[in-house]
């Protein structure tokens, strides 16, 4: 259920920005506002911490003066403050270059058709139901087991906002939706080794959210089987991502295939295109338009028509991600991914989280990075790790204080297999993957 | 100064010194222990120079009040970017529900604490004409592609922010403090044969942008980012494993951030989920490591004048000899430890809560040569520059990536080698310092630290330093 009047006044003040630009002497303009409304509460052994009230606002236009280009942003929402904000953008626009491939998108990508997405579910809860639910998956996770002797609390996050978009093309179009989370974090002790782990869900409707009790056992659970840790020595062997931090390798797939990293050439995925950049049992997936999932979208940061459609299939890179600008550079077509990717899908394989255990065999399952060890130019990856030694299929001990290391483009042509334990929190969705082979270092 | 930014923060909002007192007198109770109003405005502007040409640039002018009230170890907090009184004081109604209802609390008396100032109340953005900042960012693109021929692509970018922020604190005091903020960096891309490499240079200060102008700094940068790139172009593969690892000075500095600078802020630590927790009077690290938290240097990019509660800076000695000494401290933790502030409580606007947070955080130096170090090291790796880090405050497990470093063979600096992450455990990292050098360095002024969410300005810096063993995390086992 969409709040259309306070839409409608949003939207006529998008519109006042893109007039104004006009008169100012723009030849073209896009602008851009967001309102976000929240409250977030923490509970920490047993009583509230801290309530937030949250209310945000933000305006911003980019202007454009033939090929040069201006950009102008406020948190002040009144007349005068959008005259001053136009001008600066405009004032902008004059001292930058003219930019043969700069300017608003082509009008025929624009997003012509609008899918409701279930976007917007908004949560009556007050700060003191909200503390309530808080203290309620804090106690599950404390009293999950005696080791749990300390906690970094548990939180109840709920936030509502409303996007507009438009510009001198005619487009303007605006939408509502929620976000709301419950996390936990605990912390264990065993023979003075401390460890702390957290789990949390997230979703578009609050009905959908695993229960607090849920959340704070999962985290105690986590807490739990992480103390005893130790290092391993220095060695090469299979590691295993979990779903959790398997959506990151990803990442720097995308980030790779992306058109900014493209047009400067500081990508090591250059060229790729219509090659073997995976094994031939991947494929991957833009779904943008899921219904009620966090990265939906009708249409991209500049309006274009967002579309479902193949990334990697077979293994064989298909598609780049690519805005407006980034596309021209190239010498291509946008693919709808201004501001990133929607729901990018891998698809999966037979195997649960078990059976890619007894895949592993033997080697390292890793459930935490640590640092930003990613050189996206060569695509030579060290970071840090924490997680378990599997043998025979076995969990044996968890372990820390270690690397892994190896360049991205082999590790990707290297994979054996993507698991059915699909993490569904976040903007990547895919299982748990298994690498045949990384250095390991530690001590 | 308190002038100053009352005319530019409140005056045009139509608000006066005594509306402040109405909000304040709604909040208090018996239960507070503190409340604070903070008024901040910032104008950020920032300019992108690449494929040799200014792409663009963006403006932002942002302004608002964030109300708290603390009652022992918990916080009611609002914001709004409408700086009336009818809205603050409702911001304040809602947050006051946090501390039980009592009598009206008195109002405690204001103490005037000593304040030193430690940057200039300059306004950057205006430092330069629009044609001059242009004319700056062409200026290193063009001295910089003249110094390869392999030069693939040169990005610049040049960014300042003028802020101004008022705290109002419940004792009655009001304080100001306008800080200025400029940083310019220089990426460059060189292709060789296929095999493509990038280095990066950047600094700043709290300063105006004639900063980059002396001594030529910007056109450095660029030289400094071609260094690099051609370094990392001839690298091979990074050995893994542990070993004996001599940091440069300056920058890897990063080390003391992460491995014992977070776990030394007082949350943590009056939570009990430090690996410091307790820690005070014992041995942390080797007797020739000295290492202070410093927010009254000149110019630094970390230092602050007051903190966002409006607790003058300090220098404050974390480390004395390898013995711990104590924490960072914000009002709150200091008063439910029993310290006092360090003036560590940051926030990164008025729109999120202070916490305690570094400024700039150095180990001071020591006798070594910076030759005789690396010339004591039969076989290791000699990290010079390094890219982020990240540390696990609970099992003080921490990281730092190396962006150059070199194999050291035989007391001699080598080849070389690729980007790694090192990796250690933050409680005794600094127990295997075995040599510390004479040639303190503090970064350039490029630092950004985040935690919990809010980014903040700081810095950075040591002398060249020994480690006895560190995991570095290469991929040659």
């Amino acid at each position: 259920m969409q709040n259309h009047e306070e839409i409608n006044r949003l939207k006529n003040l998008v519109q006042d920005l893109l007039d104004e630009s006009e008169k100012q002497g723009a030849t073209s303009a896009e602008a851009g506002l967001s309102v976000d409304n929240g409250l977030s509460v923490n509970a920490r052994l047993g009583e509230v911490e801290t309530i937030e009230h949250h209310c945000d606002q933000s305006l911003g236009v980019t202007v454009y003066i033939g090929q040069k280009k201006g950009s102008a942003s406020t948190n002040d929402f009144s007349g005068d403050s959008i005259k001053e904000t136009v001008k600066a953008a405009c004032s902008i626009a004059g001292f930058s270059s003219e930019d043969e491939y700069s300017g608003l998108p082509e009008k025929e990508n624009l997003a012509t058709e609008f899918q409701e997405l279930d976007r917007n579910y908004p949560w009556n809860i007050n700060a003191e139901e909200a503390i309530e639910i808080a203290i309620e998956c804090e106690d599950a996770a404390r009293s999950y087991h005696a080791e749990i002797n300390n906690s970094e609390g548990a939180a109840v996050n709920s936030h509502q906002g409303i996007r507009v978009l438009g510009n001198s093309l005619g487009f303007l179009q605006g939408y509502e939706s929620t976000r709301h989370s419950i996390s936990c974090s605990v912390i264990g002790e065993r023979d003075g080794d401390m460890q702390r782990d957290y789990w949390y869900s997230v979703s578009r409707k609050s009905d959908k959210l695993e229960s607090a009790k849920a959340v704070g056992i999962k985290s105690a659970e986590r807490t739990i089987s992480r103390l005893g840790a130790r290092s391993l020595t220095t060695r090469q062997c299979p590691v295993l991502y979990s779903a959790e931090v398997a959506s990151g390798l990803v990442g720097s797939l995308i980030g790779a295939i992306s058109g900014g990293s493209l047009y400067r050439k500081s990508s090591f995925l250059l060229d790729a295109l219509d090659t073997q950049i995976l094994p031939e049992f991947i494929h991957i997936h833009e779904q943008p338009h899921l219904k009620m999932a966090l990265g939906s979208s009708n249409y991209d940061s500049e309006g274009v028509a967002t579309a479902a459609r193949d990334i990697v299939t077979d293994g064989v890179l298909k598609g780049y991600v690519l805005s407006s600008y980034s596309a021209r550079k190239l010498g291509m077509k946008t693919t709808g991914n201004a501001g990133g990717v929607h729901n990018l899908v891998v698809d999966s394989g037979e195997n649960d989280f078990t059976a890619m255990l007894k895949q592993l065999d033997t080697g390292l399952l890793v459930t935490e990075l640590m640092g930003q060890g990613v050189n996206r130019v060569t695509g030579d990856y060290s970071r840090g790790a924490s997680g378990f030694w599997v043998e025979n299929g076995q969990i044996q001990y968890p372990v820390e204080e270690i690397t892994i290391a190896g360049n991205l483009k082999d590790m990707y042509k290297n994979i054996v297999s993507v698991g059915n334990d699909v993490d569904y929190r976040g903007n990547v969705r895919t299982g748990s993957i298994l690498i045949e082979q990384m250095s390991i270092a530690g001590e | 100064m308190l002038n100053q930014v009352k005319q530019s923060i409140l005056t045009p909002y139509g608000m006066q010194e005594k509306d402040i007192d109405t909000i304040m007198d709604s909040m208090l109770s018996s239960q507070v222990d503190e409340a604070d109003i903070y008024f901040q405005s910032s104008h950020f502007e920032s300019w992108v120079l690449e494929g040799g040409i200014v792409k663009e640039g963006s403006h932002s002018i942002e302004k608002g009040a964030g109300v708290r009230v603390v009652s022992g170890e918990k916080t009611g907090f609002a914001y709004s970017d409408r700086i009336e009184l009818s809205v603050l004081l409702e911001a304040a109604k809602n947050v006051k529900a946090i501390a039980r209802q009592g009598y009206n609390a008195q109002r405690k008396i204001a103490t005037t604490a000593v304040r030193k100032d430690y940057y200039q109340a300059i306004n950057p953005l205006k430092s330069l004409a629009d044609q001059e900042k242009i004319d700056l960012l062409r200026k290193v693109d063009i001295e910089t592609r003249k110094l390869d021929n392999r030069i693939e692509e040169v990005i610049v970018s040049l960014v300042g922010v003028d802020e101004q922020i008022l705290v109002a604190n419940q004792d009655g005091s009001l304080a100001a403090d306008i800080r200025p903020l400029t940083r310019m960096s220089v990426t460059v891309i060189l292709e060789d044969n296929g095999k493509r490499e990038q280095g990066s240079m950047g600094g700043g200060a709290r300063t105006d942008y004639g900063y980059f102008l002396d001594q030529n700094k910007a056109v450095e940068y660029g030289k400094e980012a071609v260094r690099q790139a051609i370094v990392n172009l001839e690298a091979v593969d990074a050995p893994a494993g542990n070993m004996t690892v001599v940091l440069g000075p300056g920058w890897p500095g990063i080390l003391l951030h992460e491995a014992i600078g977070h776990g030394l802020e007082g949350d943590f630590n009056r939570k009990g989920t430090s690996a410091f927790s307790g820690k005070v009077g014992e041995r942390v690290a080797s007797d020739l490591c000295t290492i202070v938290d410093d927010g009254t240097l000149d110019n630094r990019r970390g230092s602050l004048n007051i903190d966002d509660e409006g607790v003058p800076s300090e220098k404050t000695v974390l480390i004395e000899n390898g013995i711990l000494k104590g924490y960072m401290q914000d009002k709150m933790n200091a008063r439910l430890m029993g310290v006092k502030s360090t003036g560590n409580g940051r926030r990164e606007s008025y729109a999120h809560i202070p916490m305690p947070r570094m400024t700039n955080t150095y180990m001071l130096p020591g006798a070594h040569d910076p030759e005789e170090i690396v010339k004591s090291v039969k076989k290791g790796l000699y990290a010079k520059n390094f890219g982020g880090g990240q540390v696990d405050i609970t099992s003080g497990k921490f990281v730092f990536s190396a962006s150059e470093a070199y194999l050291i063979e035989d007391g001699k600096i080598t080849r070389p080698v690729k980007g790694a992450t090192l990796i250690g455990n933050g409680p005794d990292v600094l127990t295997k310092v075995s040599m510390v050098g004479n040639d303190l360095e503090l970064d350039s002024g490029v630092g950004t630290c985040g935690k919990e969410g809010q980014s903040v300005p700081v810095g950075v810096g040591q002398p060249t330093i020994k480690i006895d063993g560190l995991t570095v995390g290469g991929t040659s086992v």
